[in-house]
């Protein structure tokens, strides 16, 4: 490389040697009463991220109750051990810890993020939701109706709307997956607080627990302050996840979800996908990317650089115990919708039938390998990490091994994880948008006259 | 806290701020270019974002999709912003790559045009388009983002008009709009590089000097037309808009001194009082005691010229009707005035913001990225370190002083949103069946 005259280099300056990296280093321990620890010491600020996960995710809920499993992590934050909701903010907050309690499908988490010199007052007040939640009558109200108000909120809200009607329609109506994750209006309605402490008494115990530390803490001081909080805990070991939350649907499937005179429709295209602990994770993964995981992949260059169509699309394999979803998804201007559905069933098609170029390999492994470090530059990033490691059952040196695991990806395999995953005969094509526009655009490219439906979920014509 | 800073200019004015931490072998570069949205002209609105996106479409020596492909081939992350009064660009690479985002960012600050073409135009003018339908045309309150600066500065301030612009202006651009932006504003002496993160300070300092010093200094931008205004708006505004929105919500500004200035952080710890987290005043009030809002916040936009926004922003619950919602919020605001907030709530909000400062220093791009405003806005880098130590001088008189003076009656502009149709018992038994009138 060398400059011209009077400019700047012209060419693309060559990468100096890379310096080594390594995920930071943990140790685990396990409590006599079954609580695990996983502890990284990242002593770069004076900060630490403790997560409780525990085995109380949505996917263990029982038939009917909907919805429970988010309410009863939401609750843990609306008073414990005696003390109101309102205080007990006000006890994490006067120390400027931030706190926050969420199920997803596989997990409730409680996340804590605390300066160091906080951390052991911060996870007392952690230790007293997590073992002596009191869920109080009128909190149990309110949170219902807050999350029925969310409800009524994603009719007029089309990205919302368009995640949910996709999901309905992925899956059997008899699997979990199929209705949203923290319940629908009925299956909400009809939680009582009897329902909440049962779900709370079969899943939240220590041997279903464990406590993830990443930050300016060592394992010592993180063992002493767990068994002093948490060696007391005694309990039950919870039952295993039940089957059937992820049933596919089988067949093509077109839907038009009505929202008049929209500028734009949300397109949802995809099928029921497979499970995180797929033995071909890493070429489904390279696969994807190459397909619609990166600004630079196949889908996005497509719709937005060559037509114009969007600001953004992408694909995406949703990670979760079960078989989550495949999805494809995008905002398109309304009159272009047939258009580009054509696009994205060309490029899922495509992704099939040939071998991708060395070229868009290199590219997708080269970015997958060396962004690997700038996933985890913080301690919220890195215990989460650690997270998966727990959820999934992960090898202990799955990060340590990623990055040769990724450049071990060949184009043959990604062949393979397209045509073993991308299933075209079982798409399903989601769009919330203006049927009197997009209807016909869409039943010409899918061969299948749209059901059009109603923000609610009820058929409004064939 | 307190982090490494050196800091150097090139002849042509460029400003440059080296930060370094070897912890991890990443490093984040970050270039903010003093010009947005308050600098396009009548006919032009949304100019300043639409030229972002053209920064990622090549340049003489960069191909046209290029820019993305060889920062992600090379393991790093990438984009860009457009804001009312700059324009950042920034890449995050293995410390290794550094010198490719250096010459990516110095081709394209020194050699843009040659790579414009009339289609590279069309398209992303689609792509804008398409982002304004999906960030607010099509999403519900989307329009907040124009409506509210438009409701709180006056017709011909340079923060009145939208930052996305308006379909009929995207239209109108041209080539010529480009390259006439391109000389005007990105220029060496318009910009400050930032580069946070794994470095050797000597050899990245020629790096520097060798893609960036022979890019020629700008011949000068116009100045922003006068941005003083009185330190309230002396009478309460107020815009109605009936949407596709299924439930009231309420956004207040309140006019602000602009940022860093003592009083900014008396205002900004008054915002994290009135709605940061479940013990904020709002959330405390009218989420959980009243039960009349679904969701409350507060925040400040953080303008640093002619005056700042306070902004609350509060949304009904199902059973509360505009009205009712309106009246809730001004009458604990009014409350507010009358009877301030109390040490405690002062002591909560502070140590809040300080684990968010600690929080956000830990990114090489957060970093890289703060580093970037502080020299841009007050040519002083060092600021990021001494952002703590202020917001831990802001007492509980400070406080109360600023709310008596900033958030009374004749300094709030509201902007309320209400449903198109009325809901009328919205959560009766048959929600998840009903279908539409």
């Amino acid at each position: 490389m060398t400059p011209t005259a009077g400019g700047a280099p012209t060419t693309k300056p060559l990468p100096a040697a890379p310096r080594d990296y390594r995920f930071p280093r943990f140790e685990r321990r396990t409590l006599s009463n079954g609580v695990q620890l996983l502890v990284a010491s990242v002593p770069k600020l004076p900060l630490t991220t403790v997560l409780a996960i525990v085995e109380a995710g949505a996917s263990v809920e029982p038939e009917g109750q909907h919805g429970v499993a988010a309410l009863t992590a939401r609750l843990l934050l609306e008073g414990a051990a005696g003390v109101d909701g309102a205080a007990q903010a006000e006890r994490f907050e006067s120390i400027g810890a931030s706190v926050e309690s969420q199920a997803d499908w596989d997990v409730a988490t409680v996340s804590l993020t605390a300066l160091s010199h906080r951390l052991p007052e911060a996870l007392a007040l952690v230790r007293d939701l997590l073992r002596w939640p009191t869920f109080p009558e009128r909190e149990v109200q309110r949170l219902k109706e807050q999350r029925l108000a969310d409800l009524l909120q994603q009719l007029a809200e089309p990205r919302g709307l368009a995640d949910e009607r996709f999901a309905n329609a992925a899956y059997a109506p008899t699997a979990r997956y199929a209705s949203p994750e923290e319940g629908d209006a009925a299956s909400v309605r009809a939680l009582t607080r009897l329902d909440i402490e049962a779900f709370y008494a079969a899943r939240y115990q220590p041997a279903g627990t464990t406590l993830i530390f990443a930050g300016d803490v060592s394992m010592d001081v993180a063992e002493t302050l767990a068994t002093s909080l948490f060696g007391d805990w005694t309990g039950h070991r919870p039952k295993a996840a039940p089957r059937g939350v992820d049933a596919a649907q089988p067949g093509r499937l077109v839907r038009v979800i009505a929202k008049a005179d929209a500028s734009q429709s949300e397109l949802r295209i995809g099928h029921a996908g497979i499970p995180r602990n797929a033995p071909d994770y890493f070429d489904v993964m390279v696969m994807n990317a190459v397909l619609g995981g990166l600004f630079s992949s196949r889908i996005n260059l497509n719709l937005r650089e060559v037509h114009g169509y969007t600001y953004g699309a992408s694909s995406a394999f949703e990670w979760r115990r079960g078989a989550g979803p495949f999805v494809v998804q995008t905002a398109v201007k309304s009159d272009v919708t047939g258009a580009a559905v054509q696009e994205i069933l060309n490029e899922i098609d495509r992704m099939r039938s040939a071998p991708i170029d060395e070229d868009e390999l290199t590219l997708a492994t080269s970015y997958l390998d060396g962004v690997f470090p700038i996933r985890y530059e913080t301690t919220a990033a890195i215990a989460r990490a650690l997270a998966n490691l727990v959820i999934h059952g992960l090898p202990e040196n799955y990060y340590d091994v990623y990055r040769s695991r990724v450049r071990a990806v060949s184009t043959g395999g990604v062949l393979r994880a397209a045509q073993d995953h991308l299933h075209p005969d079982e798409l399903r094509v989601v769009v919330v948008g203006d049927p009197a526009v997009v209807a016909a655009p869409v039943a010409k490219v899918t061969g299948i006259a749209p059901e059009i439906m109603s923000g609610h979920g009820g058929e409004v014509t064939r | 806290m307190h982090i490494p800073i050196e800091t150097f200019e090139l002849t042509n004015g460029l400003s440059v701020v080296l930060s370094t931490d070897h912890t991890a072998p990443i490093v984040a570069v970050n270039l903010w270019y003093h010009v947005g949205s308050a600098n396009e002209r009548p006919g032009r609105t949304g100019f300043a974002h639409l030229f972002e996106h053209m920064l990622f479409q090549g340049s003489a020596n960069v191909g046209s999709n290029e820019h993305f492909e060889l920062v992600q081939r090379a393991g790093g992350t990438l984009n860009g912003s457009t804001w009312l009064d700059r324009t950042n660009y920034f890449e995050t690479v293995p410390s290794n790559q550094l010198e490719l985002a250096l010459w990516l960012e110095a081709n394209r600050m020194g050699y843009l045009l040659p790579a414009m073409t009339q289609q590279k135009l069309d398209t992303q003018r689609d792509v804008v388009q398409n982002e304004r339908r999906w960030s607010m045309d099509n999403q519900p309150y989307g329009t907040w983002w124009e409506r509210l600066p438009a409701l709180a500065f006056p017709e011909g301030h340079p923060f009145h008009h939208s930052l996305i612009g308006s379909m009929r202006d995207l239209d109108a651009a041209s080539l010529d709009d480009i390259a006439t932006f391109f000389s005007t504003y990105y220029t060496p002496d318009n910009a400050v590089l930032s580069i946070a993160g794994d470095f050797e300070a000597a050899a990245t300092r020629s790096m520097v000097e060798r893609h960036f010093g022979a890019i020629p200094r700008g011949s000068g931008k116009p100045p922003l037309a006068d941005m003083t205004l009185a330190p309230t708006f002396g009478c309460a505004l107020r815009e109605v808009v009936s949407d596709d929105v299924m439930l009231p919500r309420l956004f207040i500004a309140f006019r602000s001194p602009v940022l860093g200035t003592d009083e900014y952080f008396a205002a900004s710890v008054t915002s994290a009082v009135l709605g940061l987290k479940k013990g904020s005043r709002l959330q405390r009030v009218l989420v959980r005691e009243q039960q009349i809002a679904a969701e409350a916040a507060a925040f400040t936009y953080d303008l640093s010229k002619g005056s700042d926004l306070l902004v609350v922003d509060v949304t009904a619950r199902p059973e509360t009707s505009a009205a009712a919602l309106e009246a809730a919020v001004h009458a604990e605001l009014d409350h507010l005035v009358a009877d301030g907030v109390t040490a405690a709530e002062v002591a909560r909000a502070i140590a809040l913001i300080e684990t968010e400062l600690t929080v956000a220093l830990q990114s090489a791009g957060d970093r890289a990225d703060k580093l970037s405003m502080f020299a841009t806005y007050f040519g002083d880098p060092g600021l990021v370190n001494v952002q703590a130590e202020r917001y831990r001088a802001v007492t509980e008189e400070r406080v109360n002083a600023y709310i008596r003076t900033h958030l009374v009656p004749d300094n709030r502009a509201s902007l309320l949103y209400v449903p198109r149709e009325p809901v009328h018992a919205p959560l009766q038994d048959d929600l998840a069946m009903a279908e539409p009138p």
